[in-house]
């Protein structure tokens, strides 16, 4: 340890890991399962749009994989008019 | 029953072959049965690193096609008398290895040797995954280096999914080799640290193998590093590894390299 570490922050090591640490936490929630997340994606619609009317771009569905659990994340929106429909 | 060790990484170039052939001889020069295990059909290179490119009659893809038994296809070494290497194809395309006729050899090759150790072929295609099917543990080889170290996360990922160990639960032990390191820029910060690859990736240690002559000269005439130069830091580097391996608790030395004070004052600075 020594007064140069102040400098260290500016060193390209340190810069490769930021660059790596944001990349990775980005691609870790994709898992590599592109397909998978596709397709669910589809499937989610399709099921949902036969009851209520909702926009495709609205659906976020995301994995997420840990050690022990992975979790499915879906989240869309429902038009406010579509809510009496649902119900 | 031997143990199946995968040597894999994603990236190509970063010391699989090398780290395969000096681990297996390693392992090997202890008395233990090794059998080392080209996959990488139609660019084989293991039998070169190994200095056995003159020797191969039957390989991998003939054994697991039943055209060979694995007795006629196994090249011992000239140097470990308890070292066998098994060829990849060099004619044939990475088609010609089924999940059954992999399964089948390895199973055989478990039985006889003590470690079975498959070198993978680069990226993270069929001929990756069919490598790393039947492993028990991995080898993921790294080098301190942004896309290597993008490519061995998404290698862990695969061996976390695609692998027998993985799909029945148990999960596959995970070792990083951390190859190519050059202390002098590490100190100046010019590279990734040790920590940084530790931390990102999040699998244990098994080693650092610092950046060496040693092991082009290796592979120059077709020795295993850890056998051709005894000597050297590379060496001893996987010679640790290879106990790290069978349990025995060696400390972990980081290569270092002598920096004159002028060195040491100016290169720390240096972005």
């Amino acid at each position: 340890m020594s007064i140069f570490n102040l400098f260290r922050r500016a060193n390209s090591g340190n810069v490769a890991r930021e660059r790596l640490q944001i990349l990775l936490t980005h691609e870790r929630r994709s898992g590599g399962s592109h397909e998978l997340v596709a397709l669910i994606h589809r499937e989610v619609i399709a099921a949902i749009a036969k009851h209520v009317n909702i926009d495709p771009d609205k659906v976020e569905v995301e994995i997420q994989y840990r050690d022990k659990v992975s979790f499915l994340e879906i989240n869309l929106e429902i038009p406010a008019g579509e809510r009496a429909r649902a119900a | 029953m031997g143990k199946v060790l995968v040597v894999t990484s994603g990236k190509g170039g970063v010391g699989k072959t090398t780290s395969t052939a000096a681990i297996g001889a390693a392992l090997a020069q202890t008395g233990q049965k090794v059998a080392v295990v080209d996959f990488d059909v139609g660019l084989r290179n293991l039998d070169l690193i190994m200095g056995a490119e003159r020797r191969v009659v039957f390989d991998f893809i003939n054994v697991a096609q039943g055209d060979a038994n694995l007795s006629q296809a196994l090249i011992r070494d000239k140097r470990v008398d308890t070292l066998y290497l098994l060829a990849a194809s060099q004619t044939r395309d990475k088609d010609a290895l089924t999940e059954e006729g992999v399964k089948r050899v390895i199973d055989e090759l478990r039985d006889r040797f003590d470690w079975v150790i498959c070198d993978s072929p680069a990226g993270i295609e069929r001929g990756a995954t069919l490598a790393m099917r039947y492993a028990d543990s991995a080898i993921v080889i790294a080098n301190p280096e942004v896309s290597s170290v993008r490519d061995s996360d998404r290698i862990i990922g695969l061996l976390d999914s695609k692998t027998l160990k993985a799909e029945s639960g148990e999960g596959i032990e995970k070792h990083l080799l951390l190859t190519r390191y050059d202390p002098a820029r590490a100190a100046r910060g010019e590279m990734l640290s040790v920590e940084d690859v530790l931390d990102i990736l999040s699998i244990p240690l098994l080693g650092i193998i610092p950046e060496s002559q040693d092991v082009l000269k290796a592979s120059n005439v077709g020795a295993p590093v850890s056998i051709n130069s005894t000597t050297s830091a590379a060496a001893a580097a996987y010679i640790d590894a290879a106990r790290r391996l069978c349990g025995v608790p060696v400390p972990m030395t980081r290569p270092t390299e002598k920096v004159s004070m002028f060195g040491r004052f100016f290169g720390r600075r240096a972005a």
